[in-house]
């Protein structure tokens, strides 16, 4: 087990957060993309359906 | 072939596409090693024990801050002067990234400050720099979301940017012009003597190249989102206008 001493408080709490920042912008950035992605695939075929 | 060839939005997406597979690969090759050999394998430094561990994230965070604000700068600039579509786009879409490496450079700099300076805040000319960055980024998303006309929005936030550019430099250099703060100097520079030292620095250089690759795979991948939704709000359109 790593051993970090007195700052150990700090640097969990600092990789923390970025790690859960860093996924939660990946995340947010990945479900947009699929769901755009989806509606303009669905209003494609609509306009394409409607001529 | 010319750079402007992809201002053209179909350019643009099918360059993006094949692009996009290679640099998400090489963003978890660099970033996830970098972060590993930071985190696990470095030793203590004198001044900074333990606590040196934070760097691998503070310093690459805090230049993607400012670097992502330059860039927003360039494509808003292109936005202005030569109204491509793909450059405004691109900053709109670089802005929520922006602000993620300024919080994280925040956070965990006010952290890291906590234990070597004793206090998580000080009116420093780096770190009030950094807070009105922080302020700017929200503004410029705010902007864009506030306003209904794409290209108004696209104008407003161009300016924006230009304004808050002043913030992004200061940022960068508040440290050298007032040497004053409790805010140190640069931790790398093209001259070898004033960086840290290598057991470091190796680490530290693929943390930064892993945040940077990182960045550039997340702003194809919201900038391809952004074209989308441009398309879409077209094709809504027309559908309204055939009804009517």
């Amino acid at each position: 087990m790593l051993e970090l001493g007195k700052y150990e408080g700090a640097i969990l709490s600092s990789w923390g957060v970025t790690i859960a920042l860093l996924a939660a912008l990946v995340f947010v950035t990945w479900r947009r993309s699929v769901a755009v992605k989806r509606a303009l695939e669905t209003a494609e075929k609509r306009a394409s359906d409607n001529g | 072939m010319s750079l402007w060839e992809f201002a053209n939005p179909v350019k643009f997406m099918a360059l993006s596409g094949k692009v996009l597979p290679w640099v998400i690969a090489l963003a978890v090759l660099t970033l996830v090693p970098g972060m590993v050999w930071g985190f696990f394998f470095t030793p203590e430094a004198v001044n900074f024990g333990n606590s040196v561990k934070i760097i691998y994230i503070h310093v690459p965070s805090a230049m993607m801050a400012i670097n992502i604000w330059a860039m927003m700068l360039v494509t808003s600039l292109i936005w202005i002067v030569r109204r491509h579509h793909v450059s405004v786009r691109a900053a709109k879409a670089a802005a929520l990234i922006g602000v993620t490496m300024t919080v994280i450079a925040l956070i965990t700099g006010a952290i890291w400050g906590e234990p070597m300076w004793g206090t998580y805040w000080a009116w420093d000319p780096r770190l009030t720099s950094f807070l009105i960055l922080f302020l700017f980024y929200l503004g410029y998303m705010a902007l864009w979301a506030a306003i209904e006309d794409p290209d108004t929005a696209a104008d407003l936030t161009s300016v924006l940017c230009i304004v808050g550019s002043v913030f992004a430099l200061l940022s960068r250099y508040a440290v050298n012009f007032w040497n004053q703060g409790l805010h140190q100097g640069a931790s790398l520079s093209v001259d070898k003597e004033e960086h840290v030292a290598d057991v470091y620095y190796l680490p530290l250089l693929l943390c930064i190249a892993g945040f940077v690759l990182l960045f550039v795979a997340l702003v194809l991948i919201r900038t391809r989102t952004e074209l989308r939704l441009v398309r879409l709000h077209r094709l809504e359109i027309r559908e309204r206008m055939k009804d009517a």
